[in-house]
């Protein structure tokens, strides 16, 4: 166990950046819940959710298994309603407006998702990159688009590794480097907030580092929220921090004050480790 | 030892030997039929078989080049009617449907492949042969193509069921419409598993007769065009079979040869499709 005010790794002391964190302000809210209450059939799963996402930073949303937060982060962009049977009540603004109330395919795009497990589509790389513009009928001529996957390709740190084999299939690629296949999959459509639901639970620490590498540098243009296990990856990468129990927001406060000096006794429980 | 072993020895062995000896039966079925076929077929094949029209008893040099023409006809016409409506009823059963509406299309489609070949004979004879007076290649694809519907609905079903859901998921938060992710990648990923599907499927109607005497009839020249009678390999072989000529056996065996190896190859090519595809990762 770690003592009291020291958090595993804390953000001071992160090295993925290159340089410490500035204190951070709430600059401007993109992303916001207003009272969400989520149901599975009679069964509550969230209890009044109320959470504002701060524009070009990183939310964590962590707790122990069960708790909620990765069905919390699946209402952001609606895709709990590929399953039967939920329900859905309160607010979810993007830039102050009822996502609930627009369309869903055109939410989906200005909200990515990148899931647990890598899930590429068997088909190229190429094809996986350029498959959100495919859909959504991408006007421009063969060219741009190799552009935009290039360009996604670079976001995700993948460019170097795969640029001589974009028409292979996706399969040959590693564990780690599918997930960022898909991370840059989710990046090709331009979406100004990107959701990642434990998106490292299945790689190696290498690859999990370069994950984070990559975030940090995603933050200059989107607005993140990560669900994670791993607590040390809540301190290393996030800025603000959210602790989910029960289905319920027990405390959401900035990083360092999650991880230093918590104002909730369940807070300070789980991230010291004493249970979770 | 214990004094009861002896009977237990003997127990095993008894259970490995009769276990053994019919799975050799199982299997020895296929081979001796097949070698039976082998035997009485080959020696009266001859290139004459495929390429000349039937000739009458006594005559020498016959084929069934018509039958052969005609049964490729018949399923390429019952294909196109079954394949297109039971695919997409596959669809709509693995992507669209609720449950409960899930396991009535299962159990009505099961209840269709358990209806007697020659009870769908009657009543496409009843529908597509007695109204317009004659028989004819149109109402043997009818036929046949209402026989490969259930499997297929039910083949196209297991293999787009098969197909993770997390690669739905993928599509859809790329925002794309639910149809499109299904013509995009659920379909794409299960397409060699359709195929060989579909494949089997063809396979198991091609040998069917009792649908065809009902509707394609059978003819002992060519017959062009859709509207006509035409022969086909597994009613000449029915016709032939029966008669009281050598030569005319001969040629039934030689066609029954034909029709297992056709049967044979669409099963290969079934499992060919089949072993290199649907490389989709588990979860």
């Amino acid at each position: 166990m770690y003592p009291k005010g020291r958090a595993p790794s804390s953000p001071e002391t992160s090295s993925a950046s290159g340089e410490p964190k500035k204190a951070i302000l709430p600059v401007l809210v993109k992303l916001s819940t207003v009272n969400l209450d989520f149901y599975y059939g009679a069964y509550q799963a969230l209890q009044s959710i109320s959470l504002d996402f701060q524009e070009n930073h990183i939310t964590a949303l962590i707790g122990p298994s069960g708790c909620g937060k990765s069905t919390f982060l699946r209402t952001l962009n609606r895709m709990h309603e590929t399953v039967k049977g939920t329900r859905l009540t309160g607010q979810i603004l993007l830039d102050g407006k009822d996502i609930l109330k627009e369309d869903v395919n055109a939410v989906r795009l200005k909200v990515g998702m990148v899931f647990q497990r890598s899930n590429p589509f068997p088909k190229t790389i190429f094809e996986n990159v350029a498959y959100g513009l495919h859909v959504n009928s991408f006007q421009g001529g063969k060219a741009a688009l190799r552009e935009v996957v290039e360009k996604s390709l670079v976001k995700a740190a993948l460019w170097e590794e795969v640029k001589d084999k974009l028409n292979q299939s996706a399969f040959g690629l590693s564990g780690g480097q599918q997930q960022r296949l898909c991370i840059a999959r989710a990046l090709a459509v331009e979406p100004e907030v990107l959701l990642l639901d434990e998106p490292c639970s299945a790689l190696d620490p290498i690859a999990t580092a370069k994950i984070e590498d990559l975030l940090f540098a995603l933050k200059a243009e989107t607005t993140i929220v990560i669900v994670t296990h791993n607590m040390q990856q809540a301190a290393r990468v996030s800025d603000f921090t959210g602790f989910f129990l029960l289905g319920k927001m027990i405390e959401f406060n900035t990083t360092n004050v999650i991880f230093q000096n918590p104002a909730e006794t369940a807070t300070e429980d789980y991230v010291t480790g004493r249970f979770g | 030892m214990k004094p009861n072993s002896a009977i237990k020895n003997l127990v095993n062995y008894t259970m490995f030997a009769v276990t053994g000896v019919c799975t050799v039966i199982a299997v020895g079925i296929l081979f001796f039929i097949l070698g039976y076929l082998i035997y009485n077929g080959g020696k009266s094949l001859s290139l004459s078989f495929f390429t000349n029209l039937p000739a009458p008893v006594g005559e020498i040099g016959g084929g069934m080049a018509n039958a052969i023409v005609g049964s490729g006809k018949v399923l390429l016409l019952a294909t196109l009617i079954g394949i297109p409506i039971g695919f997409l009823g596959g669809v709509y059963l693995s992507e669209y449907s609720n449950q409960q509406v899930a396991f009535t299309i299962r159990y009505v489609t099961d209840l269709l492949n358990g209806v007697p070949s020659i009870v769908i004979g009657i009543v496409v004879y009843a529908l597509a042969v007695h109204p317009v007076g004659h028989f004819s290649t149109f109402a043997g694809g009818i036929a046949l193509g209402i026989m490969m519907i259930p499997i297929s609905v039910r083949s196209t079903e297991e293999f787009l069921s098969a197909v993770p859901q997390s690669l739905r998921e993928a599509a859809l938060a790329l925002g794309a419409p639910k149809w499109k992710s299904i013509v995009t990648v659920v379909i794409p990923a299960a397409m060699r598993g359709i195929i060989s599907g579909t494949m089997l499927d063809l396979a198991r109607v091609a040998g069917e007769t009792a649908p065809l005497l009902f509707t394609a009839l059978g003819n002992s020249f060519w017959s062009p065009g859709w509207n006509q009678p035409s022969a086909t390999l597994p009613v000449v072989i029915f016709r032939y079979a029966i008669s009281p000529y050598d030569d005319w056996h001969r040629q039934a065996w030689a066609a029954g040869f034909v029709l297992l190896a056709l049967v044979l190859l669409i099963n290969i090519i079934a499992r060919l499709a089949l072993s290199r595809g649907m490389y989709v990762p588990k979860g």
